[in-house]
């Protein structure tokens, strides 16, 4: 039986090539993944392991607010210089450092322009002198209060060069002040950056001033310690001498923290690319299916002969699935391979764009081997179930007689796949409504996969009406009319090809819809609400918004035809020990005048430096109304208490507590992040932007713009996060062709006699290849039309869940649609190329001599 | 797609220059609807080499039945496939009419089969998904004609499908889905129609109505029709029996009967005979 087994794989090895194809790639997305996140988090180790190497013990004080990952950079709670001090006369001490270390040193290139960051800090820092990680590659350390060093990669990439001034935006200031670049600097092993980090080095003075806006305070204190002395020893006998006010570590400790938070990030990066493979191989599930399925009916009278001559329906079983173990395995062990090699290229991709990071050693986790070889496996042989089974049924009498295997009636499978069909809907309303009790996600998504399979199981049965109709587009021809009734043959194998192609589709138009309608709904609201006419804004690069001067609003309120102008301030604060966003307005007015904020209870247009005004969602979800106190813990300075003055209610665009703006100056960034200005009735925008524009050169992150510009700036972001997602599930839809490819070639195979006949009696080589290419067009235009339909659907639920989120709007992408369906017939068109040119190629004499 | 038709010659010979043209070269005439002309099939080369067709020269008259016979391997087929157009010759020439079949190119064959030759087939090969009216005027569809109505009528009637030409041939049994095939040949009045045994898989009924059938085209319409087959009694419907063996034509008769057909059959099946 074995051996049996292995010939019969060897005859059809382009088959299962074609279907092993669909699982290399499914496997190739989950080794590609795990290697990406495995390599990436060695490369952080080794990278915070170098920046940390200089570091015995760590002294850093508790921050006021902890912010996570997503959120932002901590920003840490100044140490004060008495400290130092302090540390100094534990005994094991060698040496202890104040440093200033803090995100927001921002270097102006020689364009003018801001040197941005994809994802490291921008760091400001006190020099305290070389060291063997850090060496100066030319001139000296900064001496005077207007000096600065910077490191090669940042000169690099501003173009500047020793000697030159350079405009420096910091932590404190978001305007423009000249320095003289006296040194650039690179790293041990000759590196001109570490991870891709950019560093700005003051005298200390200057540091502490411009950094942490606190003369005499230090970020953290760097101690090494004596000879003799371990590093846990003296970090004990240092955490015992300062009390817990102070978090002290090891210097290994402090890398493997950062690099765990970073990590975190990473992981969710993972679990996002998992779901991308996920897709692929539900769509690569339907494809070994649809292989398996049609070899099986074409070996029907094999396997009858082997019953026949005593095989039992268990060892056809065995040696159907044996063939999906084995392609199940080559599969796997490409796929891994191709994995490695996906996920090698995106780490380096990965590392370039984060400006150069160092990259550990390409590593194969277990997890990317376990899993590559799991889900290969096991995908291939419960795809093959079905097939086997039906195998196991087919009686030995089938080996004697002439091979009409009627077409097995539909009620089976539309009963199965309205069923299933509905298990789907419920679980999406379920999910969707918010009932789904905590599994909200898991619910969706188990509606999704079962509302997809269900219509799979259905489309046999639409299939017949719509391809027929679709084909009807075709019939003006000959080729094309004999297309079209090829394509409607064999619903089953129709249906399963098309349903392939459908996933993929479904996925891209659901999505597009959700993120349209998102889009519109913000824009609508945005458009409908904002009363400014200019808003001053710039485009995040790195962890930290752009910011400005905020000498800037004071000067524009000066400018003639302005009527109000509002800087806006944001920051993660704690309130009564809860952490929430918090917003500072330079004028509180604009929350009703500008932002069309209504009033629900008490004054919302005006505040003392001891009142705050929350929205309504937040007093109900916080139990506040007016008078209420609560206590705030900014990111600097002691925690306070606001007395609620009004309260406002909630909009997409209200924020859900506005401080006074005197607050401001202890958040992370102290300067405003966003300006609103209203003109006056009758002022033209094009005389007042001009202006703007000029009062905002010294704060080159953020430029000013019109409201149209700003609102499709706010949503571009959207667009980024389509076209990230129509990249990834493409993947799911080249699978789908290759299923085309599959079905087609099979066909022509089987229909030898068929063509060669019609060869024969005259149709010429370019009509057979246009017989096949329509029977292609027509399958793949019925999957996309499915997917179009499904997708649609899909989205509408999401959106009209989202209802009270704010997208309000449903707004249906048609011409995304249309191009989907012109997509899917050139997909029809070139997945036919190489089946449609084997049947032209056909021998007519051999093929009509067929047996 | 290699298949090696079993009519390929059994017998692996050195290439020799003794052609004899024993009997059937009947005299040239510009009505011949089909002609080959010292037409040589050599498949393979070196020890493989297997000579099918030794210098067969033929010709088809106008209007008349013929009967191609022979033993499995005389090259009976080959002779039809190289007549038709299906198959290229190693030397020699063959004619359909007026067009020289000889070094047409893909696109030249496919138009003369489609316009100029007929074929009705051992397996019916009838296009499943269409209906027996669609796989009648497949040919004429595929080249853009329109049928003669008048001629279509003839046809229908005479092979008895009126009331069948909605049904798909999985509907029909053998004998009808012959008649299809037979029609689907005569509706486009090719110059001539090649049929490869075409009773081979019909019971002796159905293959006595479809040879009735092709001799009442042949006499009532003028259609000529060359038919390859192993059958005597299905041979004994032609006008005239050319036996093939061993690649040669070595035999020919006139105005056939079963008997006479098998009597030469017998002569041709003793080995000792061959090529005397």
């Amino acid at each position: 039986m074995f051996r049996a087994t292995l010939k019969s794989l060897l005859a059809r090895k382009v088959r299962l090539i074609l279907s092993g194809l669909a699982v290399v790639l499914g496997v190739m997305f989950v080794s590609g993944a795990f290697v990406l996140t495995d390599t990436l988090g060695r490369s952080f180790d080794s990278v915070f392991a170098d920046g940390f190497s200089e570091i015995d013990v760590n002294v850093a004080a508790t921050p006021k607010v902890e912010v996570s990952e997503v959120e932002g950079e901590q920003t840490a709670t100044p140490v004060p210089a008495a400290v130092v001090d302090r540390v100094k006369q534990v005994p094991g001490v060698a040496s202890a450092t104040g440093i200033v270390n803090a995100d927001g040193a921002r270097v102006i290139g020689s364009n003018g322009k801001v040197v941005t960051s994809f994802g490291p800090p921008q760091l400001g820092e006190n020099w305290t002198g070389e060291s063997e990680l850090l060496q100066l590659r030319e001139g000296r350390g900064p001496q005077a209060d207007d000096e600065i060093v910077i490191n090669k990669s940042l000169a690099t990439a501003a173009k500047v060069q020793v000697g030159q001034k350079v405009g420096v935006l910091t932590a404190f200031e978001s305007k423009k002040r000249d320095f003289t670049l006296v040194g650039i600097l690179g790293y041990s092993g000759d590196r001109d950056s570490i991870g891709g980090l950019n560093e700005v080095f003051f005298t200390t003075p200057v540091a502490q001033r411009l950094m942490l806006g606190a003369p005499d305070a230090f970020s953290s204190i760097t101690v090494r310690a004596a000879d003799g002395v371990s590093n846990e020893t003296l970090r004990d006998d240092v955490a015992r001498t300062l009390g817990a006010e102070y978090e002290v570590k090891t210097g290994e400790q402090v890398a493997a923290d950062a690099s765990a938070s970073l990590k975190e990030g990473l992981s969710f990066f993972n679990k996002i690319l998992l779901g991308f493979a996920a897709v692929a191989l539900l769509v690569g599930t339907f494809l070994i299916l649809n292989t398996f399925s049609i070899i099986v009916a074409q070996r029907t009278r094999e396997l009858a002969l082997m019953r026949a001559i005593g095989a039992s329906g268990r060892q056809i079983i065995g040696s159907v699935v044996l063939e999906a173990i084995a392609v199940g395995l080559i599969a796997s062990v490409l796929g891994l391979a191709a994995g490695i090699g996906v996920g090698a290229l995106l780490a380096f991709l990965f590392g370039k764009l984060a400006g150069g990071l160092t990259l550990a050693g390409i590593g194969v986790p277990a997890a990317a081997v376990i899993g590559s070889f799991a889900v290969g496996l096991v995908i291939t042989v419960v795809a093959a179930l079905l097939p086997a089974l039906r195998a196991s049924r087919i009686p030995p009498i089938a080996a004697m007689q002439d091979v009409a295997t009627p077409d097995r009636p539909l009620t089976k499978v539309t009963i199965a796949g309205s069923v299933i069909t509905g298990i789907g809907a419920v679980l999406l309303f379920l999910g969707l409504s918010g009932n789904a009790s905590g599994q909200t996600l898991p619910t969706i998504l188990g509606g999704v996969l079962f509302a997809f399979i269900g219509v799979a199981l259905l489309t046999p049965l639409i299939s017949r009406p719509v391809v027929s109709l679709l084909g009807a587009i075709f019939s003006w021809s000959v080729p094309g009319k004999l297309g079209r009734l090829n394509s409607g043959r064999n619903p089953r194998r129709t249906a399963i090809t098309a349903a392939a192609l459908m996933v993929g589709i479904a996925l891209v138009t659901g999505v597009t819809v959700i993120l349209d309608s998102a889009k519109g709904s913000i824009s609508a609201l945005a458009e409908d609400t904002i009363k400014a006419e200019l808003v001053i804004s710039g485009v995040q690069g790195g962890p930290r918004p752009p910011s400005f001067d905020p000498g800037v609003l004071d000067r524009a309120k000066a400018l003639p035809g302005v009527q109000m102008v509002d800087g806006e301030y944001g920051d993660m604060a704690k309130l009564n020990g809860e952490s929430t966003w918090v917003a500072a307005s330079s004028d509180v007015a604009s929350l009703r005048q500008i932002f069309g904020a209504k009033p629900t209870a008490g004054d919302i247009d005006r505040l003392s430096p001891t009142q705050m005004l929350v929205s309504s969602d937040t007093a109900t979800s916080r139990g506040l109304s007016v008078g209420s106190t609560v206590n705030v813990q900014l990111t600097r300075g002691e925690a306070r208490t606001y007395t609620v003055s009004g309260i406002y209610e909630s909009s997409q665009l209200t924020n859900p507590v506005v401080l006074p703006v005197t607050a401001a100056k202890d958040f992370a960034i102290p300067q405003p992040i966003q300006g609103f200005i209203q003109l006056a009735p009758g002022t033209r925008v094009g005389d007042v932007q001009p202006q703007v524009e000029t009062l905002l050169a010294d704060s080159p992150e953020v430029s000013v713009a019109d409201r149209e510009a700003f609102i499709k700036q706010q949503t571009s972001q959207l667009d980024g996060l389509l076209t990230m997602i129509q990249i990834l599930l493409a993947l799911a839809i080249v699978i789908a062709v290759l299923g085309i490819i599959n079905t087609l070639a099979l066909s022509v195979l089987e229909r030898t006699r068929e063509l060669g006949l019609l060869r024969a009696i005259g149709l010429r080589r370019g009509q057979t290849m246009g017989m096949i290419t329509v029977e292609a067009v027509v399958i793949s235009v019925f999957g996309a039309l499915l997917g179009v339909v499904v997708g649609t659907g899909l989205g509408a639920a999401v959106v009209e869940a989202l209802k009270d989120e704010g997208i309000t709007d449903l707004i249906l992408p048609w011409g995304q649609m249309g191009v989907f369906l012109g997509l899917a017939a050139i997909i029809g068109v070139v997945a036919a190329v190489l089946p449609a040119i084997r049947a032209a190629r056909i021998n007519v004499l051999g093929a009509i001599a067929h047996d | 797609m290699m298949d090696v038709p079993d009519q390929r010659g059994r017998r692996v010979l050195a290439e020799t220059e003794e052609v004899d043209d024993v009997t059937a070269t009947v005299g040239q005439q510009a009505q011949a609807a089909a002609r080959a002309n010292d037409v040589w099939k050599v498949y393979g080369s070196g020890e493989a080499q297997v000579i099918a067709l030794r210098g067969v020269s033929a010709e088809f008259e106008r209007g008349q039945f013929t009967a191609i016979m022979g033993p499995s391997g005389s090259g009976k087929s080959t002779l039809m496939h190289c007549l038709a157009g299906l198959d290229s010759v190693t030397r020699g020439t063959v004619a359909i009419g007026e067009t020289t079949v000889t070094g047409l190119g893909d696109s030249g064959l496919t138009k003369l089969r489609r316009d100029k030759v007929g074929f009705i087939f051992q397996q019916f090969n009838l296009l499943p998904t269409l209906t027996a009216k669609e796989n009648i005027l497949l040919p004429l569809s595929i080249a853009g004609r329109k049928p003669d109505p008048a001629w279509y009528d003839t046809v229908i009637d005479t092979v008895g499908l009126r009331d069948r030409l909605d049904h798909r041939p999985a509907q029909l049994s053998g004998g009808q889905q012959q008649r299809v095939a037979c029609a689907r040949a005569l509706v486009s009045r090719p110059e001539v129609i090649f049929a490869d045994e075409p009773t081979g898989n019909l019971d002796s009924r159905s293959g006595a109505e479809v040879l009735n059938f092709l001799r009442n085209s042949v006499r009532e319409h003028g259609q000529t029709i060359v038919m390859v087959t192993h059958d005597p009694t299905a041979a004994a419907y032609a006008d005239r029996v050319v036996f093939l063996a061993d690649g040669q034509i070595v035999s020919e008769l006139i105005e056939p009967t079963a008997d006479t057909v098998l009597d030469t059959m017998k002569k041709l099946d003793t080995p000792a005979e061959v090529g005397n």
